[in-house]
């Protein structure tokens, strides 16, 4: 008898068993967090966690509502000033895994977390970069979550912040000590790798129960799919159980003061 | 030596219209209680500099202080969007304002840049982001060792920085204890610095390689008892989560925000986020 499961569930747990265990992954905030602390109460109990708010090796017991819970300090091996950690621990070259959510994404995996329309005359003002640019080249490697529509999942973002493979798929070439960049893309239907030639995703493997009509749906681009297309392995009971209890403790703590 | 003054004091004498003010905190020592002062105190056309504007910024924004606001990451932490930011850049309400935005790693290089006296900060990013395209303020210069291609930013250097901290002696000595951010940073990059702390103290009690900033480099001292509420401050008080969340619904509608605003900042001098949330 399979396990009853939500779309988002599936995603944060394929998301946190892209983690192995060991690595040292640069987390955003929000999904990344989420799928990041998983790996670490499952799979991957040795896996270095840090946050851009400069705390380094951190264990937070439940999820942090901003890169700056104080849970975040408290848990961590040691605390370093902003500046130390994006020189030395991010650009100095310490950091294998940089795990990134976004608000739009293309075929060649560029970020756009800065705005929807023109820059002068925005539609929509997003945030704005913050950490991203610079985790996505200088980490070894990027990993990005994010849920699947229309609306994230565009041919070309209106605005590159954070660089995938470029425009034209050709952004990383030549370019000297750079990360290799987004090396999967998860997702609440399906997970996506970049072609190794051309850089643009491709779907590899879709969740149980998942259609590739639902994925083109949900694609702004004519999305292809690998000739070996997989299926991704379900939730386990241990895992889901873990991920339950982990969102029920910060939905508690950050309901009460 | 840093001068202890009270907060009305110190903002009335350190920031000025038109004045670069950093208000700093990596989403912890938020100066609030100083930023509502600067609210109070009415001042116009500042150039507010902040990596993560916060719901600080969306207050001064909002309350028609800014001019300026260059900034790495612009949102309400957890909750979504800055909405008095947003109706200001989108809008143009309650004025236009012009925004100059970095990353992260840009943003805490200018600041170190600034503390370090030196003109610029050079740094490996941007690299195939369309930030530079829109921010005239990015460069990218040649390493004259190896030829690498690096980014370039001037450094930060406010007219007067603003930081939340744990506590002083009564020298002026400040510690900065938890998440410390760029606090240390923003205030020797600044002409003028005002530190609002806890509580002042007979001894630190601070260990050898704490974050102590010596009182001779800092200009003013105001005591404001949970001034960085609805941020927090390690060992005193907790985030205000619930606030943050509030926020989104105040800060969305003209109206609601502004009256906020009445009742919370310009009536109760002695108020500050502390006691609304």
């Amino acid at each position: 008898m399979s396990l009853e499961y939500t779309s988002s569930e599936m995603m944060t747990v394929t998301a946190a068993r892209a983690l192995e265990n060991g690595t040292t992954c640069f987390v955003g905030i929000g999904l990344p967090s989420e799928a990041a602390n998983l790996a670490r109460l499952t799979h991957a109990p040795d896996v270095v966690l840090i946050y851009e708010s400069g705390t380094l090796q951190t264990k937070p017991d439940i999820l942090p509502l901003s890169i700056g819970d104080g849970e975040l300090c408290e848990s961590a091996l040691t605390t370093v000033a902003v500046p130390e950690m994006f020189r030395y621990w991010l650009q100095g070259g310490k950091v294998n895994v940089g795990f990134l959510g976004t608000a739009q994404i293309d075929r060649f995996a560029n970020l756009n977390t800065t705005l929807i329309g023109d820059y002068r005359e925005p539609k929509v003002r997003l945030p704005g970069g913050g950490g991203a640019p610079e985790i996505a080249t200088n980490a070894g490697e990027v990993f990005i979550t994010l849920k699947h529509s229309r609306r994230a999942f565009v041919k070309d973002v209106d605005f590159v912040t954070t660089l995938g493979f470029g425009r034209d798929g050709k952004g990383r070439d030549n370019v000297p000590n750079i990360g290799k960049g987004p090396t999967r893309v998860i997702t609440d239907l399906c997970v996506m790798k970049p072609d190794p030639e051309t850089k643009e995703l491709v779907v590899v493997s879709l969740h149980p129960g998942v259609t590739r009509e639902e994925v083109m749906d949900a694609t702004g681009w004519e999305v292809r799919f690998a000739d070996q297309l997989e299926s991704t392995p379900e939730p386990s009971e241990k895992e889901l159980g873990i991920l339950r209890e982990l969102k029920a403790r910060t939905e508690r703590a950050h309901t009460g003061e | 030596m840093a001068e202890f003054l009270s907060l009305h004091d110190a903002v009335a004498r350190y920031v000025q219209d038109g004045a670069t003010v950093a208000m700093e905190g990596f989403t912890h020592l938020i100066p609030f209680a100083a930023g509502h002062e600067v609210i109070r105190q009415k001042r116009r056309d500042l150039t507010l500099i902040r990596m993560t504007p916060d719901i600080i910024y969306d207050q001064l924004i909002g309350a028609g202080c800014a001019k300026k606001v260059i900034f790495s990451w612009g949102g309400n932490p957890g909750v979504g969007s800055l909405h008095r930011l947003r109706d200001a850049v989108e809008k143009g309400w309650p004025h236009k304002i012009e925004i100059l935005e970095h990353s992260h790693a840009a943003m805490a290089c200018a600041f170190e840049a600034g503390a370090a006296g030196l003109p610029l900060a050079v740094f490996r990013g941007y690299i195939g982001s369309e930030l530079p395209s829109v921010n005239d303020q990015i460069k990218f210069i040649e390493c004259p060792f190896t030829g690498e291609r690096l980014a370039a930013v001037p450094s930060v250097r406010p007219d007067v920085s603003i930081v939340h901290a744990q506590r002083a002696d009564r020298q002026g000595n400040v510690l900065v204890e938890g998440i410390v951010g760029v606090q240390k940073e923003a205030i020797l990059a600044a002409k003028h610095s005002i530190v609002t702390v806890e509580e002042i103290v007979d001894d630190l009690k601070a260990h050898p390689n704490a974050c102590v900033i010596p009182g001779w480099a800092i200009s003013a001292i105001a005591v404001a008892e949970k001034g960085a509420l609805p941020s927090y401050t390690h060992g005193y008080y907790g985030r205000s989560n619930r606030f943050y969340k509030e926020w989104d619904a105040i800060a969305r509608n003209r109206d609601t925000f502004t009256q906020w605003l009445d009742e919370n900042v310009f009536k109760g001098v002695q108020n500050h986020a502390g006691e609304n949330v």
